[in-house]
């Protein structure tokens, strides 16, 4: 509605002066904002930019904690190993597979849990988001015992309550093969996050104006095509950061694997790779290199989604450009 | 006035508070730390166990009568997370590393950069006296003692006398695991055995392997990029299919790919239990669950053990071997008084003693003269026998590579094919040993 104002030319005369004008509150607000947050941007640099750069000097060298007098510089031969390995690739789809299904689910999961919290009656909106919130505030490690625990052949009570559903008897031991222990890890990762998603939609929700939706309602739009056509379109920056915040986490994703299966039948994530490689073998110089590749696919995806799917992070606090 | 209690209630204990605070403060310095810093306080870094080495580190420090004091840090739960936390401490020249319980297959690992202190060589010919071969053999790297045997472990078979007595078997002689595979076929009963990818597979793949009359390496002390396995000789492809049938025919139950020494317990415990190999640890373990009054006094007279079945009729077994050895780190303080320490730790008395209260078997012949350990452990001399019949797991500093390569590639036991599986995983453990390959 603005744009044909804007665009006349003594109004774009008129905002050019503005600017001008505003330039030193501009200029006196930057150098603010560098004494805030300057310190703390020092400290990150020194907590973050050190390990990685470490971890990349490191990942030069063949390098074994246990044999520290036989490290030697190997340029980028650590990398081609593990590029021309199929443990990486196959940790690699691995990691994948498991982000796309939960950041899907978790979506949609995340999306009706909003639409819920967003339009329970007010006397229970309080006992809703508590009721939603609590499988986040539990720690990973707790959730992902608990899962294990439930769907243990041993131990669990899964097989006994389900077993009328076809393929699922006392016998069934769902760590011991790829597709099923995927299947645990990531409803497990599931229930355990969307309620971070649903809570980023509820304040994508939230800043949805009721004019819109109302004035769809009162042109005979039905609910679907509100939600389809008005909200969805409006909330695209908190979906789109609540994916990609989603997508990064659960492309980390480490301990459900670790405490269920370990890697075991071919579950192996990216991020157990790099642990058991640095961690567990000692290999430091080869464990470095997984590490930092991982970093690297996690740039990757920050940068597609900011620069290919244009998520304005900026956007969810209501700064539009 | 309510309001105006309560505020000058905490007021007039104020004063009071601080007084004992202060009391307290000064009551531990003047008793606590004042004559404990004339003392050399000597750190040991113990497995979680049932309070047995706390014990022995008080009794200890109260023997020692102020020459020095012991103090107990607790190691993770699992083995291979306490070799992580030793080899990143030593490797960083931790000084606290004075006395550390070390699981026998870590120890080349540490043994090879120096991580260790030497044993002082007047101390050897303590350290080894009546000490069981296999325990012995676990506790040293290149020909040298470099740990002290503490306890050591090992597997032995446990029978239903009941199944044994209906399979005709006699068991006072040597069984072979084909033996076992036909009883529990016939029956239809299961056998306890561990096959989850951990270490626990490693353990009876090495045993199987080892019994066979074969070894899973060839030339433990070469550096990585020569090591030579062994797993493609006859024994190994025996010790696949032993797996492998166990595995194909469903013998040790859905639950076998997942399984290890304390759900292998479970089954055997219940009604389809017949045959299992498993540690000492078993023992108390089901004492306490008709304690409990989880399983009944019957199953507990229905046991019977013997040593750890045989490959071949007629050759003797191998049983695995297990437990804890002392040592103590290169860049301690007190590298002597460390290794007087261990002199005490280790005393036959104290060992017969662990064994009683932790289950642990002793690694000395001499601790299992007291009577007392056959009346808790009617089973004491088969682990005795055992234990002079055990053999290592491969002595190498890459045995971990070796032994997450054996899991990988042995696992699940139903996958395994005598044909393949030994050529297969060993040409994957010698590429992750010569840096070609991930693992």
């Amino acid at each position: 509605m603005s744009s044909s104002t804007i665009n006349k030319p003594d109004a774009g005369d008129k905002l050019k002066k503005q600017k001008m004008q505003h330039s030193d509150r501009v200029k006196a607000e930057r150098r603010m904002g560098w004494y805030l947050a300057g310190p703390a941007f020092v400290v990150m640099l020194m907590v973050t930019l050190y390990p990685i750069l470490q971890a990349f000097f490191e990942s030069l060298f063949a390098f074994r904690l246990t044999a520290p007098d036989e490290r030697e510089f190997i340029w980028f031969a650590n990398y081609i190993t593990i590029l021309s390995d199929s443990v990486w690739w196959q940790g690699l789809l691995v990691t994948v597979l498991i982000t796309v299904i939960t950041v899907a689910v978790e979506l949609v999961l995340g999306f009706a849990l909003a639409l819920v919290m967003s339009k329970a009656l007010k006397s229970l909106k309080g006992i809703l988001r508590t009721a939603i919130l609590v499988p986040y505030g539990i720690i990973t490690v707790v959730s992902a015992y608990a899962w294990f625990y439930a769907f243990d052949i041993n131990s669990g009570y899964v097989n006994a309550w389900f077993d009328w559903v076809p393929g699922i008897d006392s016998d069934l031991n769902w760590f011991a093969q790829t597709g099923t222990s995927l299947f645990v890890i990531m409803a497990s990762e599931i229930w355990k996050t969307t309620p971070f998603i649903s809570l980023l939609l509820l304040a994508g929700l939230a800043q949805v104006p009721d004019e819109l939706t109302e004035a769809a309602k009162v042109d005979g739009a039905t609910w679907w095509e509100q939600m389809r056509k008005v909200v969805i379109p409006n909330m695209k920056a908190a979906i789109m950061v609540a994916v990609l915040f989603r997508a990064l986490d659960a492309f980390r994703i480490f301990d459900n694997v670790f405490i269920m299966t370990n890697g075991e039948n071919n579950t192996e994530v990216l991020s157990l790779l790099a642990y058991r490689t640095s961690i567990s073998r000692l290999e430091i110089g080869l464990g470095s290199a997984v590490s930092v590749l991982l970093f690297l696919c996690v740039i990757l995806i920050s940068f597609a989604a900011i620069k290919i799917f244009k998520v304005d992070l900026a956007g969810t606090r209501g700064e539009k450009k | 006035m309510p309001n105006r209690r309560g505020k000058i209630h905490p007021v007039r204990s104020r004063p009071k508070a601080a007084a004992v605070a202060t009391l307290a403060i000064g009551t531990m310095l003047l008793t606590g730390c004042g004559p404990a810093e004339s003392v050399t306080t000597l750190t040991w870094y113990i497995n979680p166990d049932a309070g047995g080495q706390a014990a022995i580190a008080a009794s200890c420090t109260e023997e020692a009568d102020g020459a020095y004091r012991i103090e107990t840090s607790l190691l993770p739960t699992d083995a291979a997370a306490q070799r992580e936390q030793l080899a990143r401490r030593l490797a960083a020249g931790d000084t606290s590393m004075d006395i550390m319980s070390i699981d026998p297959p870590f120890i080349p690992e540490l043994a090879e950069p120096g991580f260790l202190a030497p044993i002082p060589e007047d101390s050897v010919d303590v350290f080894t006296e009546n000490v069981l071969e296999g325990a012995l053999a676990g506790a040293t790297w290149k020909e040298e003692l470099v740990t002290v045997p503490f306890w050591a472990n090992t597997q032995i078979l446990w029978y239903r006398e009941s199944v044994a007595e209906a399979a005709g078997l006699d068991m006072s002689q040597p069984v072979t695991w084909d033996q076992l595979i036909e009883a529990a076929t016939e029956q239809d009963k299961l056998l306890g055995v561990q096959g989850s990818p951990a270490e626990s597979m490693t353990v009876w793949i090495n045993a199987l392997v080892e019994s066979a009359g074969g070894q899973i390496l060839e030339n433990p002390e070469a550096p990585a990029d020569e090591l030579q396995l062994g797993l493609t000789s006859e024994a190994g492809q025996e010790a696949a299919r032993i797996i492998a049938t166990i595995g194909t025919e469903g013998l040790g139950g859905p639950g076998l790919p997942t399984s290890t020494e304390n759900t292998s317990l479970t089954l055997f415990q219940g009604d389809d239990g017949s045959f299992m190999v498993n540690y000492p640890f078993v023992w108390p373990a089901t004492l306490g669950a008709v304690e409990a009054g989880s399983i009944d006094q019957s199953v507990v007279d229905d046991i019977g053990w013997a040593l750890f079945p045989a490959v071949t009729e007629g050759e003797d077994t191998a049983p695995p071997l297990g437990g804890i050895n002392l040592g103590v780190g290169a860049a301690s303080d007190n590298p002597d008084l460390a290794y007087e320490a261990i002199e005490c730790i280790v005393q036959p008395e104290n060992q017969t003693e662990y064994f009683i209260t932790n289950g642990n078997p002793p690694s000395n012949s001499e601790a299992y003269d007291d009577p007392a350990i056959e009346e808790d452990f009617p089973m004491a001399t088969t682990i005795r026998d055992s234990l002079e019949l055990a053999a290592p797991r491969p002595q190498t500093p890459f045995y971990n590579e070796i032994s997450t390569g054996l899991q990988q590639e042995w696992s699940p036991p139903n996958e395994v094919d005598p044909d393949q599986t030994p050529e297969q995983s060993q040409e994957f453990i010698t590429a992750v040993l010569r840096g070609e390959r991930l693992l």
